[in-house]
């Protein structure tokens, strides 16, 4: 039934994309009906895949088995958040994920853009449904990978979902980063359709924006979601290990950031036209790579790849669009020659272009280090990999360069910075960033590693630079209209979120990179083996092994260990552990096999501002083993009847001969052997805490460690702030049409040269020139407003208000 | 200076630095990577250098030896392909028999014998087909 009606939702939803593609083609040249079909069409493609997801959660829900998908992923045991959870942890399910994502997006992009963009909307919508079409065909016509995929007759029980995964933030990661790597279609998708239309100015860049910005955040919660998962979960104490599927999200990332920063120079001042299509194709390009890359065992990686069916359709959608791209801007590069050009060095946009030159060379680095199995493969026949360390070689000093931009790019001014403007800002973060540097070196050890040293300094300033813009515009506004300093910074953030979002990126992501220097520059990792009592001094912490525990349950062995730490007279105890889990989906089986399935990690740690204590338990469990073994073997005598067993072996073994001629009583039969196995693996289990075993402990103090999740935190909430639509938006008065939306972003223009005035960033000549052009440019936009007979815009314009 | 020529040298310095770094990664690619072997491969290796084993651990092989581990691993798609490995260092948590692992280390006297914590242990895919074999 649910088979059914999701198959024939799902087979809809594959038709309603091709028609929706077909019907914007039709309305491109402004035959308004088609485009609006189109547009109702991608909403309709959002119900049906809305179907299908709510189906699929029904059975997961339902432990409806006869579905292979609910029978592959999830059992009747696994718990209800894993069920629920469970859709994208298997490959069709992910696909459906991919498409329902991006229906949402798609819906909500051309809803935002129904009145503007008359031009563009029709290829863009194209774009998105030829996308949709694509992914929904995957599952379709793949080849098992359709998430309606029935067995007949429906097993009873389900394989389960895999105890690695059943960790809480492991099962947001993929939807964040689905959504970050989905949400990228839309700008591209507008890109194309602009470069199609030849509609080059930065409409199509200011009606995605915003799209872009949420595919930034959400694939940056779901790299550092997956880090914190690495860092408490996996049992090995790292947190980044450029890993092929790691490196796969992070490069759009950096792409994107690179996107971002690049197209607000286009939205002021019209140039790196071709270069921001380049940007577009290439993170949405590498955004299609990650989903490839995990699903077609091209490289090797800690996570392993199933071989699938849908890689080929991947690349080839991958090969569809860098063809396609750079066909178009090839053929369309008379029309995106920049309208003017870079008046001085010392400016905001060439900032801009050095940042885009470090995280194009990042990416670069990057994506050369995670494919150079196969370029080693295509030269010398050899499949060779680059380790931590090659990448770690080009990163740092990247990474260090993008930190001094972060800081230097804010204090800059747009067009042209004077040597008075310069002196202004750039004074107090320069003395704190070297009174920082000195007083690291001379008071602590961090000279022992120079790049961490001048990343300290250069965070430093970038931090001090960030402060003082908030000090100054917050001042800027306070002498404007009085009131307390906290009203005002509130008021100056709330009225410019662009801009101190911005910023508040700009702090978080100068902490985080604090946090990596020095957790991986003076991290004290050790491995010490302990007997119970005994104890190890690791970087001034004594830490004592006080003694073992054990756990026993339906689905696992636990071995742990207390362990009591004295860290400069404070004492506290932690608790790891390993968790050995009986392989899922067996019936019944030995004791042994509980060694068989999964192992998992339980990270005993204690987080601080300072550093973190990090422990992991390897416990020796050699001599239980042997006994698991005997305790197995004359188990298996017990139940066979054996002579010399006691007497309940026999009960059992004669419920297990009469269940063997009638099965109605095998059930009893199984419970039986269940209970009397359970009561031996607890027996058995308790014997570890006699052995009185040495066990090994890795040890990590990891300095600042903490600070790579605040800094992450610190940015989201940044990029929330810069997301979230001004107050005359939410009040419904968005600009509607292109023509108001030109009109807001020039007054954003003036109200940003006001502060940037009164901050002190522009010179009083630099500002009254600049200011001049910007309301020559609003009258002229007012003009046009007017003369199109366009509702009534002078009415609601306003004076520009101060800051 | 005019603005056309100022702009050439922005172009040529950016354009520099970037055939720069791309040299560079090349270069020192090829120096700093380690050749993936299977154990096939390894038979006629040559002591001392250093090699990445990939493969699958045998299962049932897995013996505890004080604080390190001994085990057989074999060819991805032949079992009867298999060398011994030495090992000590942390253990990922999926590490077990039957799954495929990636180790750093050399080859002495027929034996593997890996880097301290150079062990990768692929995880439990959340994208394979097959089922969890065990």
């Amino acid at each position: 039934m649910t088979a059914s009606l999701g198959s024939a939702a799902l087979g809809l939803a594959f038709l309603t994309a091709i028609f929706a593609a077909v019907a914007a083609l039709l309305g491109r040249d402004g035959k308004g009906r088609w485009v609006e079909l189109s547009r109702r069409a991608v909403y309709g493609l959002f119900g049906l895949l809305t179907l299908c997801v709510i189906l699929i959660e029904i059975a997961f829900a339902g432990d409806d088995f006869s579905l292979r998908i609910v029978q592959q992923h999830s059992s009747i045991e696994t718990p209800i958040f894993y069920k629920l959870a469970a859709m994208w942890s298997s490959q069709e399910g992910s696909l459906l994920l991919w498409a329902w994502v991006l229906s949402i997006a798609s819906s909500l992009a051309l809803y935002a853009t129904r009145s503007k963009l008359r031009e563009i909307v029709p290829y863009a919508t194209a774009v998105m449904a030829g996308i949709a079409a694509t992914f929904t065909g995957m599952m379709l016509f793949a080849g098992g990978v359709n998430p309606f995929a029935a067995l007949s007759p429906a097993p009873a029980d389900g394989i389960g979902l895999n105890p690695l995964l059943q960790h809480p933030s492991m099962m947001i990661h993929p939807p964040m980063l689905y959504s970050g790597y989905v949400a990228f279609t839309i700008p591209f998708a507008f890109a194309v359709g602009a470069l199609i239309a030849r509609r080059l100015d930065a409409a199509w860049i200011r009606s995605t924006r915003r799209f872009a910005l949420i595919a930034w955040a959400f694939l940056g919660l779901g790299l550092l979601l997956g880090a914190r998962w690495s860092y408490t979960e996996l049992g090995w104490g790292g947190y980044w290990a450029w890993d092929p599927v790691e490196n796969a999200a992070l490069m759009p990332w950096l792409m994107g950031t690179a996107f971002l920063h690049s197209i607000m120079v286009q939205e002021k001042r019209g140039m790196l036209k071709v270069w921001n299509a380049c940007l577009i194709v290439a993170t949405f390009s590498l955004a299609l790579l990650g989903t490839f890359l995990v699903r077609s065992g091209v490289l090797q990686s800690i996570h392993a790849f199933g071989d699938s069916t849908v890689g080929p359709y991947i690349l080839g959608l991958i090969a569809v669009v860098l063809v396609g791209s750079t066909a178009l801007i090839v053929s369309r590069l008379d029309d995106l020659r920049s309208e003017k050009r870079i008046d001085s060095l010392a400016s905001r946009e060439s900032v801009f272009l050095v940042n885009n030159f470090l995280l194009v060379a990042l990416t670069a680095t990057i994506f050369w280090g995670t494919f150079f199995p196969l370029i080693s493969e295509l030269f010398t026949g050899e499949k060779a990999s680059l380790a931590a360390p090659w990448f770690d070689r080009y990163t740092t000093p990247l990474a260090i360069g993008l930190v001094l931009f972060t800081g230097i790019g804010p204090l800059l001014a747009w067009r042209r910075v004077s040597w008075d403007a310069a002196k202004h800002v750039f004074f107090v973060p320069t003395i704190v960033a070297a009174a920082v540097g000195a007083g690291l070196a001379l008071f602590t050890d961090a000279a022992g590693s120079l790049w961490a040293l001048a990343l300290f300094a250069f965070a430093a300033f970038a931090l001090t630079g960030l402060a003082q813009e908030f000090w100054r515009g917050a001042a800027a506004r306070r002498s404007l209209s009085g009131g307390s300093m906290p009203a005002a910074l509130v008021a100056v953030v709330s009225r410019n979120r662009r801009r101190y979002g911005g910023y508040i990126v700009h702090a978080g992501v100068a902490v985080l990179l604090i946090g990596i220097a020095a957790s991986s520059s003076f991290q004290t990792n050790r491995d010490v083996r302990l007997r119970p009592g005994e104890s190890a001094v690791v970087d001034g912490r004594t830490v004592t092994y006080e003694r073992p525990t054990v756990g026993v349950d339906r689905n696992a062995f636990t071995f742990g260990a207390v362990l009591g730490v004295e860290q400069g007279g404070k004492r506290f105890t932690l608790y790891p552990s390993r968790r050995f889990f009986r392989p899922t989906g067996v019936e019944t089986g030995t004791i042994g096999s509980f060694f068989d399935g999964e192992a998992t990690s339980e990270v005993g740690l204690k987080a601080g501002a300072g550093s973190d204590l990090w422990t992991a338990v390897q416990p020796e469990i050699s001599r239980l083993r042997r006994r698991v073994r005997a305790a197995d073997q004359g188990f298996r005598a017990c139940v066979s009847g054996a002579p010399g067993t006691p007497p309940q072996c026999r009960a059992v073994s004669r419920l297990m001969r009469a269940a063997a001629v009638n099965p109605r009583l095998r059930p009893l039969a199984l419970a039986q052997i269940d209970s009397l196995q359970a009561a031996t693996a607890e027996r058995l289990a308790k014997s570890y805490l006699a052995d009185d075993v040495p066990a090994t402990f890795r040890v990590i103090v990891d300095p600042l460690v903490t600070w790579i999740w605040i800094g992450g935190l610190i940015a989201l909430a940044g990029a929330l702030i810069a997301i979230w639509p001004a107050r005359n938006a939410r009040r419904g008065l968005a600009a509607d049409t292109e023509l108001e939306a030109l009109k807001e972003a020039k007054y954003r223009e003036i109200r940003d040269a006001e502060l940037d005035h009164a901050a002190g960033k522009l010179s009083d000549g630099d500002f009254a020139l600049l200011d001049a052009e910007l309301r020559r440019d609003a009258v002229e936009i007012l003009d046009r407003a007017n003369g199109n007979g366009a509702r009534a815009v002078a009415e609601r314009t306003r004076p520009s208000e101060p800051v | 200076m005019d603005p056309s020529r100022k702009r050439k040298i922005r172009l040529v310095v950016a354009l520099g630095a970037a055939v720069l770094l791309a040299v560079a990664l090349v270069y020192t690619s090829f120096s700093a990577s380690t050749e993936a072997k299977e154990p096939s491969q390894l038979l006629g290796a040559a002591p001392g250098t250093s090699y990445e084993l990939t493969g699958k651990v045998v299962k049932g092989s897995v013996r505890h030896e004080g604080e390190g581990l001994r085990f057989r691993v074999a060819d991805r798609d032949d079992a009867s392909q298999s060398i011994p490995v030495t090992y000590s260092g942390t253990v990922p948590d999926p590490f077990r028999g039957g799954r495929e692992i990636v180790l750093a280390g050399t080859v002495e006297r027929g034996v593997f014998v890996g880097e301290r914590d150079t062990l990768v242990t692929k995880c439990p895919s959340k994208f394979t087909t097959a089922s969890n074999d065990s």
